[in-house]
């Protein structure tokens, strides 16, 4: 190890470099590994037998939609959120800028217990729906309720310090050459905010993806409509299906890591794209 | 990517200059849309817990907490909570220590590695440990064989969120420590300071704040996790249920004023959590402009 380091006068290194390795192993990277080896044990054909039956399938497409769903409506609302946050001054706004992290302070299952109680048909906004014949809870929907609870602050976090850092100055020249403000906004503000946006949509659909707690309670859980993949997890290793459960959380780990590359990339795009200005 | 430590920016006089100004209208359109969308998906679902645990009065709320299967869920956590959260903060420090004061091949990847149990499914980060430890795991038949339960058992528990809260210290730390740079600490060193010394008179104080926001961070979400802790528990009532296990036992035996009752701790613990959030980031922001300024 010492052989790889800069000479410095510091001590330390082997030690905490080596105790960093040592306990990520342990934790992180044997546990992750064995579930992909455990896979390797069912083979191909098996993997594929499991993660393309229809209940499986179906709540891939539950998942991923859902996802995306809360995703996107998080990105034109959190883009919102980020603006008035640090464009306008308005009364308290120090707490709603304090309170936008709740979704990341409050535990999923009180999340999912709330939600339910709020979108059920004798809820606060339930109620409201239940009279035009719409179901929220207990379908589909409820389950994009849920992910765009969970993904909220993502977008804004992100898109926030780019917005703070923005040159009032670069406004000021497209509106003295006569551009509108929303002409300004289009051809001057949003390209500079758009690595960020991006990357905290993926952020919020990297998390919506995955995410359990919240959902189960306002999902209703029937399966081929509204059961999420990770719920399907859970279902077969009740059953003791243990090589269905570890197939479908390699694909789920395989969406992770794919989505993970995708955040580095962007992450970097925007940085790149910010140090050339 | 989730809780970057907020960098002091230097903050342009945005608003007071009237060229860049959107016409009245438009902001109050933006600040309504903002503020309802905040108020329907944030604070509904936080006045509901409130609401719902004292929906059958106070004796009804206590009797819920001091029940003795809600304390052992209490016990259960904060147990679980001392355990993990200490044991990732020796994590991130050394974690931290080695990557800003050192260079070395690999580092972006480490730091990768370090981030990678944020992104897996709390749900696959439960079974990654029955499938190490559970009877049909790779080490289950010598655990059985030794009479050792790790799953369905606290260990278990202890384990899965030690996973789930793994990166928040150290994603904290380091860059805060890269951004302080080398010099304080090798002058310590060469005016004669041990290691341990000028790790615990000139770095630690340099990084408190920062590692005590780590510290809420992680003790909320240790306090807090679900999926991962409810794969690995077992749910035996009074001995491997947490607080939010509980809280799902209590809800899906429709005793909902219980269920919220015991779910206005965790709610309570989130607000707490924001709160010394806020203050920290308001701490670090000036701790790094006087430094700045010096």
């Amino acid at each position: 190890m010492s052989l790889l380091q800069k000479h410095s006068v510091l001590p330390g290194f082997n030690l905490t470099l080596g105790f960093t390795l040592l306990y990520l192993s342990l934790i992180v990277l044997i546990p992750l590994s064995a579930t992909f080896v455990k896979t390797t044990s069912l083979g191909w054909s098996g993997f594929w037998q499991v993660i393309t039956t229809p209940r499986v399938l179906a709540s891939y497409k539950l998942t991923f939609s859902a996802a995306l769903l809360g995703a996107a409506i998080n990105t034109v609302f959190g883009l919102i959120v980020a603006w008035v946050l640090v464009r306008y001054e308005f009364f308290g706004k120090k707490i709603i800028d304090a309170i936008v992290d709740l979704p990341f302070a409050l535990p999923t299952a009180v999340a999912g217990i709330s939600l339910a109680t709020i979108y059920s048909q004798k809820g606060w906004i339930g109620q409201l729906f239940a009279p035009m014949g719409i179901k929220i809870a207990y379908t589909p929907l409820g389950v994009v309720i849920a992910l765009t609870f969970i993904g909220l602050p993502f977008v804004v976090r992100t898109v926030q310090p780019v917005l703070e850092e923005f040159e009032v100055e670069l406004e000021e020249a497209a509106a003295s050459l006569g551009a509108s403000r929303l002409q300004t906004f289009l051809k001057v503000i949003f390209p500079a905010i758009w690595p960020a946006l991006l990357t905290g949509f993926a952020l919020a659909f990297a998390r919506a993806v995955g995410e359990y707690g919240s959902v189960i309670f306002i999902a209703g859980n029937i399966p081929m409509v509204s059961e999420i993949t990770p719920l399907l997890i859970i279902t077969k290793l009740e059953q003791y299906d243990y090589a269905g459960a570890t197939a479908l959380a390699t694909s789920m780990l395989i969406v992770s890591f794919i989505l993970l590359l995708a955040i580095n990339v962007l992450q970097w795009w925007g940085q790149n794209r910010h140090s050339k200005r | 990517m989730t809780f970057a430590v907020a960098v002091p920016q230097s903050h342009h006089a945005h608003g007071s200059r009237l060229a860049n100004r959107e016409p009245l209208w438009v902001r109050w359109t933006l600040i309504s849309i903002a503020l309802l969308f905040l108020l329907g998906f944030l604070l509904m679902p936080l006045a509901v817990v409130f609401s719902q645990a004292f929906s059958k009065g106070w004796s009804v709320y206590a009797s819920a907490l001091l029940e003795p299967n809600a304390l052992a869920a209490v016990r259960l956590t904060l147990l679980v909570a001392s355990i993990s959260v200490p044991l990732n903060v020796v994590f991130g420090l050394c974690a931290s220590w080695s990557i800003a004061k050192f260079e070395f091949k690999g580092k972006s990847l480490l730091i990768t590695l370090i981030d990678l149990p944020f992104s897996v499914s709390p749900v696959v980060a439960g079974l990654i440990y029955v499938l190490m430890f559970g009877l049909q795991g790779w080490f289950g038949g010598w655990l059985s064989e030794h009479n050792i339960k790790l799953i369905f058992a606290v260990p278990g528990i202890v384990m899965a969120t030690i996973f789930v809260t793994f990166p928040f210290v150290a994603r904290e730390l380091i860059p805060l420590m890269q951004a302080q740079g080398t010099e304080e600490e090798e002058a310590a060193i060469v005016l004669g300071a041990s290691g341990w010394q000028t790790f615990w008179r000139v770095t630690l104080p340099n990084i408190k704040w920062g590692l005590l926001y780590g510290v809420i961070l992680s003790n909320a979400r240790a306090m807090g996790e679900f999926g991962a802790v409810s794969v690995v528990s077992g749910h035996i009532r009074g001995l491997t249920n947490t607080i939010p296990l509980h809280v799902e036992i209590l809800y899906n035996e429709y005793n909902s004023a219980a269920a919220f009752a015991v779910a206005s701790l965790l709610a309570l613990l989130a607000l707490v959590t924001l709160a010394l959030k806020s203050f920290l980031e308001w701490r670090l922001q000036t701790s790094v402009s006087q430094q700045d300024d010096s």
